[in-house]
């Protein structure tokens, strides 16, 4: 095990897969002199060279559309969106494209291709460059959404990510970059559509996500204290999800909260909840709860995004106030 | 691609095989896409379709001029192209009628035609999407140093999309091996392009802004257009980098089935109509020496081909709705959950 930041480990997940595989490329903004503009690339275009490490104009649309005609064209490419919020101007190659077209081509044409993105608050940039939307793509059918919460997950999702033969959209949280955590050393793959029990516990489940993990597991620490052991779920992919860990997680804890950087309308932990209220109603003791971002644009003083994003007090307040 | 002068027709003395084998391939087209408008009047085909009527030069050109293992990417009004690249045409017909032969055995329909085997690599929807996609098959191209080239077919309506410029410049910067080919046929739809567009020629005005040759071409014109695309293919295949061509043609009907085209007046509708690709260049292969025969016996061989095509594809069963749930993702299926 090595320690190392979120950061470096991305930068060792792209490295790691580039080395095995002579048909995987990076591009995008800033990707290759730079190192990104969270520095989560330094040290590729040193390594793998200005062929396979390729700066491109601010032109998402092209970075993404010239990444799917790479993939279904023998490349193994990784786009990189410099922010989630970028997504949305080139929505139209990703939803509308890269999603469908294997599905309209009848299984003839294969996208193995990732797009990595900053996601997520913490860094008072305001309403433009902050937001959590892995739920927008998950609501497309034929793209995968994974969100690492830890460096061993950057790495190893991401690695898991290039080697899938479907797309794949890789959220890493803009706030986590800086985070450090062991990462085990050498090859490092995690397969996508496995949630994992961050820490055990008996009374209530909380189902986490991304930046949303670490609070979680601040706050069980609270609820501790309060005589309430939380068992902490990270969900880590959203599509494949991974539903069996979180039943059998609320088949034994018999409450579920689910904490959401997200606007509170159509966010990821909306459908865990129906699906739990339809398959497990009779195991519940009581309401599901959504712990999310109230459905505002995110604002960008200090004081007013810490109170918008759920923070360890609020998922403290409502774990007690629902359980009484 | 299959061969195209193949057939009862006998052989034209003195005149280039490829200029008949170009208008063998234009009459196929035009034979396929007038059956196919009948075929929409029977309401035997579903949903919409755009027809390729009067604007078949380009994409026979080019299909004659293409390597076997290059790319095309089209659009919407995409028979023609899918047809140029050697695609037979049942499967095609199928398609539009949304049978179990078809094509993407009925998922696409008529708007996304795609055959990787022929490589042509899909008709897309959305305009302007494609131009970025076709350079990122270019690049994959260059990068694996396969020789191959990109061909991208767009209207001149998608010259006023983001997505053109986001392409052009990028192919431009990396110097790809793709072409695309803007084919005016003068509407936006229902909109006159100059209406809508701060230059004339709304793709050859523009070349300069990505450092590339202004190239404007008679569309309906089919040795202008098999010159064309042999150079603008020659140089994307010797590395020399993309091209932008603009071809300015003419739709014979409406842009969909759904649209009469009144808004065009008829004078110009006559005007082009007398500039029919077709015609034109059956009347310059005449004036070359072609016999008359020659011309009875490609027509006839279309449409005995066209009518088993439209034998196979009615014959051919609805889809079955098993298909549903697959190939959303590689495995075949499409669970999204354990």
């Amino acid at each position: 095990m090595a320690e190392l930041t979120y950061r470096q480990a991305v930068a060792e997940g792209i490295a790691q897969e580039m080395e095995r595989d002579p048909l995987v490329f990076l591009l995008g903004e800033d990707v290759a002199d730079a190192g990104g503009a969270f520095k989560a690339t330094v040290g590729l275009l040193e390594r793998f060279g200005p062929e396979r490490v390729r700066d491109t104009p601010i032109s998402e649309e092209a970075i993404v559309g010239a990444a799917m005609g790479a993939a279904m064209t023998g490349l193994r490419p990784i786009a990189e969106i410099m922010f989630s919020d970028f997504l949305a101007t080139c929505w139209d190659l990703i939803a509308n494209q890269i999603a469908k077209t294997r599905y309209m081509t009848n299984g003839q044409i294969s996208l193995p291709l990732v797009i990595r993105t900053a996601n997520g608050a913490g860094s008072r940039f305001g309403a433009q460059h902050s937001q959590s939307l892995e739920s927008w793509a998950m609501a497309v059918p034929g793209l995968k959404v994974v969100a690492p919460a830890t460096p061993a997950d950057a790495k190893g999702l991401l690695a898991g990510a290039i080697r899938e033969p479907d797309p794949v959209i890789v959220f890493e949280h803009k706030s986590l970059y800086a985070s450090k955590g062991e990462v085990p050393e050498g090859e490092h793959v995690e397969e996508l559509g496995r949630a994992l029990v961050r820490r055990a516990g008996e009374d209530v489940t909380i189902v986490a996500l991304a930046a949303m993990v670490p609070r979680a597991l601040d706050a069980a620490e609270r609820l501790r204290e309060e005589g309430v052991d939380a068992e902490v779920i990270d969900v880590r992919s959203l599509v494949p999800l991974d539903m069996s860990t979180i039943a059998s997680s609320v088949a034994k804890t018999s409450r579920m909260f689910t904490v959401e950087e997200n606007p509170r309308l159509c966010g990821w932990g909306a459908e865990i909840a129906s699906i739990v209220a339809e398959g497990l109603f009779d195991d519940l003791d009581g309401p599901i709860v959504r712990i999310t971002t109230p459905h505002v644009p995110l604002p960008a003083a200090d004081e007013l995004e810490d109170a918008t994003v759920p923070s360890v007090e609020r998922i403290v307040r409502a774990v007690l106030a629902a359980i009484g | 691609m299959e061969d195209l002068t193949a057939g009862a027709a006998p052989p034209a003395s003195g005149i280039d095989p490829g200029r008949i084998e170009l208008y063998r391939l234009m009459a196929r087209l035009r034979a396929f896409e007038k059956r196919a408008y009948d075929l929409f009047l029977q309401n035997l085909v579903k949903g919409t379709s755009h027809l390729g009527l009067g604007q078949e030069a380009i994409a026979a050109a080019y299909g004659v001029a293409m390597r076997a293992d290059d790319y095309t990417f089209c659009t919407y009004r995409g028979h023609d192209h899918t047809l140029a690249r050697g695609v037979p045409m049942a499967p095609v017909m199928a398609e539009l009628l949304g049978r179990e032969g078809g094509l993407m055995g009925g998922k696409g329909g008529s708007m996304h035609l795609t055959s990787v085997a022929h490589g042509m690599m899909g008709s897309y929807a959305i305009v302007g999407a494609h131009l970025p996609i076709a350079a990122g098959a270019a690049w994959s191209a260059q990068v694996r140093g396969s020789g191959q080239v990109a061909v991208c077919f767009f209207g001149d309506g998608a010259t006023n999309i983001g997505a053109f410029h986001e392409a052009l410049n990028l192919a431009a910067v990396w110097r790809l091996p793709v072409v695309f080919v803007c084919e005016n046929n003068l509407y936006m739809e229902y909109t006159p392009i100059e209406a809508v567009t701060a230059v004339k020629h709304p793709a050859a005005d523009r070349a300069s802004a990505y450092g590339l040759e202004s190239i404007l071409v008679d569309g309906n014109d089919a040795d202008a257009m098999l010159d064309v695309a042999r150079s603008t293919i020659g140089r994307a295949r010797d590395g020399e980098g993309p091209s932008l061509v603009e071809a300015v043609t003419y739709r014979h009907g409406g842009h969909s089935r759904a649209d009469p085209a009144k808004y065009r007046p008829e004078s110009e509708v006559q005007e082009w109509f007398a500039r029919d690709p077709v015609l034109l260049y059956r009347t310059a292969l005449e004036a070359a020496g072609a016999p008359t025969e020659l011309f009875t016996a490609i027509e006839a061989d279309a449409d005995r081909e066209v009518d088993e095509a439209t034998e196979i594809a009615t014959a051919s069963p609805r889809p079955s709705v098993s298909i549903i749930d697959r190939d959303v993702w590689s495995d075949g299926g499409s669970a999204w959950r354990n």
